[in-house]
């Protein structure tokens, strides 16, 4: 801090930021990765009929997530990217993976389904182990994206440092990812601030926020005055935990501020309630367990198998979750949330 | 017949906690440790504990009168690959701790016995290394078509190597679930964790198993297999096994659950890094299997 008031750099010459809709991978986790080709097809043509430009598409823990310790999909994900290439006029169709889950080979598969931008995941201190796979997606001709998952849990200099190490890797836009919706607004502000500072002119910077402490928002608009260009969101908040930033939401405020993120207010209010809301099994509240996410700086993912745990071995799935904090799991660790339940179910 | 002798190539992390685990066999007596930096804290180590050292590399070993009975390769995949002809021609058995992968794939408590004629013996990964011989239980009960490992290794542990390959070991370690493992399809994914203190390393098996198969024989067999394991890693540890019904997430499978600690045993590497000390316990068990063969009976 201090907060300057508007956007210093814009992302192109028509946009101020460059949005990014997730709500089909990051709203996969919401679905229990249950989405079919038709819901992509209705999601897909309705996001790129309100402007929408880019939209990711993939199983919600990133290529070759589909598996017992995350859940298996309904339909396999090359599939909903190939549906969702053929429906986009103009959006492009954006894929994610996580290396030490997903392979070279993956990335490869989803360029031939007509993937054009390759985001891929690490902990927010492990950027190392993407260097081969960002080296691949340029080989490749893929636009790039870095995500620095948990960016809550490592100081605006160790983010620094792990997004050159991504820059330098071929990253084109390193990501503060706040996967467990636990960062409040100045904190976002410096998280990004000093990623724009170590990248400068090398690669953007971007935000993707969840709604844990409801500060999704708010969030994504400091992380545009600190100089973020991109802006991950999911309509109607279609996403893990207590969802995503809702992008209706956000470019509404951004439209009221002037700035220009190229999506129809009015289009992509329509959009959440009349398309994606249904397809969804219920809205992505902040209730007990999402907040507890927020608060205890929990992997947003973990929601729906605290949820299915607690029931499966009549545990407390706040009591899960917290404990999931006190281990300090990252993202990908969901089969030690069956190891907590035990745990927990061995002091009874 | 005495001890057989050994050589370690390689004087870094792994190759040191070797030489302490060695030194404690009643079959195996190492003799000589070979690295490539005068500097080595490895080399110096050795020499404290009475070995021959040199940072001359292969060359000197291999032109020493005296030749070692088994070789421990602790260097890289690709080196190994170049040091493996030679130690082919000199009639020296190699046991390989990197992931070159050019022998067979050996898990000691799953295929041991079957490889005792090869050239050289290829360790798989950490991962398989933990998970595998849970693996091999399960499916020498019933089959299993799809098996899933998850081996999660505090960050500390994992060094640049296995970094920059990360895909290396998904693969491998994919691979040796379903040809030592025995699964039809194997699936591994690794997670770094930079929790500070360091976790142990901790692994899961889940696989697929038929619907109405017998859970009591199922999980007879992991725990008794757990207990062969625990005879070389003294720190692997699992919980009761877990059985779900077939569901949608679960892709419409009966899954059986196995969770699994392995507490390293502190010799060079921290107790924490049990994905390291793995590896060189089994790489010991195997050279202890090899040299009690050569032993008239």
């Amino acid at each position: 801090m201090p907060v300057p008031q508007t956007v210093p750099v814009p992302y192109s010459d028509t946009l101020d930021l460059r949005v990014t809709d997730s709500s089909l991978r990051d709203g996969s986790h919401a679905k229990r990765h249950q989405f079919t080709t038709e819901h992509v097809v209705n999601i897909v043509a309705a996001l790129d009929d309100a402007g929408v430009p880019v939209i990711e598409v993939t199983h919600g823990d990133g290529l070759g997530g589909s598996s017992f310790n995350y859940g298996f999909s309904h339909t396999p994900e090359l599939e909903l990217i190939t549906a969702a290439v053929k429906t986009a006029k103009h959006a492009k169709i954006a894929f994610l993976m996580l290396p030490g889950l997903g392979v070279k080979d993956d990335i490869r598969a989803a360029q031939d389904a007509g993937g054009q931008i390759c985001r891929i995941a690490t902990h927010c201190t492990e950027a190392d182990v993407s260097r081969q796979h960002f080296g691949l997606a340029r080989e490749l001709g893929l636009e790039t994206v870095g995500f620095l998952m948990m960016s809550h849990s490592a100081t605006p200099e160790e983010l620094a440092r792990q997004g050159r190490i991504m820059a330098d890797a071929g990253c084109q836009c390193v990501y503060v990812v706040d996967s467990a919706g636990a960062l409040i607004m100045e904190q976002t502000y410096d998280r990004v601030a000093a990623l724009v500072a170590e990248l400068g002119d090398d690669a953007q910077v971007g935000f993707h926020g969840h709604e844990n402490l409801g500060m999704g928002i708010a969030n994504s608009l400091f992380a545009a005055r600190a100089g973020a260009k991109q802006i991950d969101g999911s309509t109607r908040r279609f996403g893990a935990g207590a969802g995503n930033t809702p992008v209706e939401g956000f470019v509404a405020v951004a439209d009221k501020l002037g700035v220009k993120t190229g999506i129809d207010v009015r289009k992509i209010i329509d959009a959440a309630e009349d398309v994606v809301r249904p397809v969804m099994d219920g809205e992505c509240l902040l209730d007990r367990l999402s907040l507890t996410m927020g608060y205890a700086g929990v992997y947003s993912s973990f929601l729906k198998h605290a949820d299915r745990l607690a029931n499966r071995y009549d545990v407390s799935g706040a009591e899960l979750l917290i404990r999931a904090g006190q281990r300090k799991l990252v993202g990908g660790q969901e089969d030690q949330l069956i190891d907590i339940a035990l745990e927990i179910v061995a002091e009874k | 017949m005495g001890k057989a002798t050994a050589a370690i190539v390689g004087s870094g992390n792994i190759g040191t906690d070797l030489l302490y685990k060695l030194q404690r066999s009643d079959l195996i007596e190492p003799r000589w440790m070979i690295g490539v930096d005068p500097d080595s804290e490895g080399l110096k180590r050795a020499r404290q504990a009475g070995l021959e050292a040199s940072h001359e590399g292969i060359d000197w070993l291999l032109q020493q009168d005296e030749k070692p009975d088994l070789l421990f390769e602790a260097t890289s995949a690709y080196v190994f690959r170049a040091n493996a002809p030679r130690y082919k021609e000199a009639g020296i058995k190699a046991i390989d701790l990197t992931p070159a992968a050019l022998g067979p794939y050996v898990v000691p408590a799953a295929n041991m016995m079957d490889n005792l004629d090869a050239d050289n013996i290829n360790l798989v990964t950490c991962g398989g290394q933990a998970t595998i011989p849970i693996v091999h239980a399960i499916s020498s009960v019933v089959p299993v078509s799809y098996a899933e490992i998850v081996a999660s290794v505090s960050s500390k542990s994992a060094g640049p190597g296995t970094r920059d390959n990360i895909d290396e070991f998904t693969r491998t370690t994919s691979r040796g679930i379903e040809v030592v493992g025995g699964a039809e399809r194997g699936k591994a994914i690794i997670i770094l964790n930079p929790a500070d203190p360091p976790p142990l390393m901790r692994n899961t098996v889940f696989c697929a198993i038929p619907e109405g198969a017998d859970r009591d024989a199922i999980a007879g067999a992991i725990l008794k297999r757990v207990d062969e394991v625990a005879q070389y890693v003294p720190g692997y540890r699992a919980r009761e096994p877990q059985f779900d019904d077939p569901s949608d997430i679960n892709g419409g499978m009966a899954r059986v659950a196995v969770f699994l600690e392995v507490e390293g045993a502190g010799d060079f590497f921290p107790p924490y890094a049990g994905n390291l000390d793995i590896m060189t316990a089994a790489a010991a068990r195997v050279g202890e299997v090899l040299a009690a063969s050569r032993i008239p009976a």
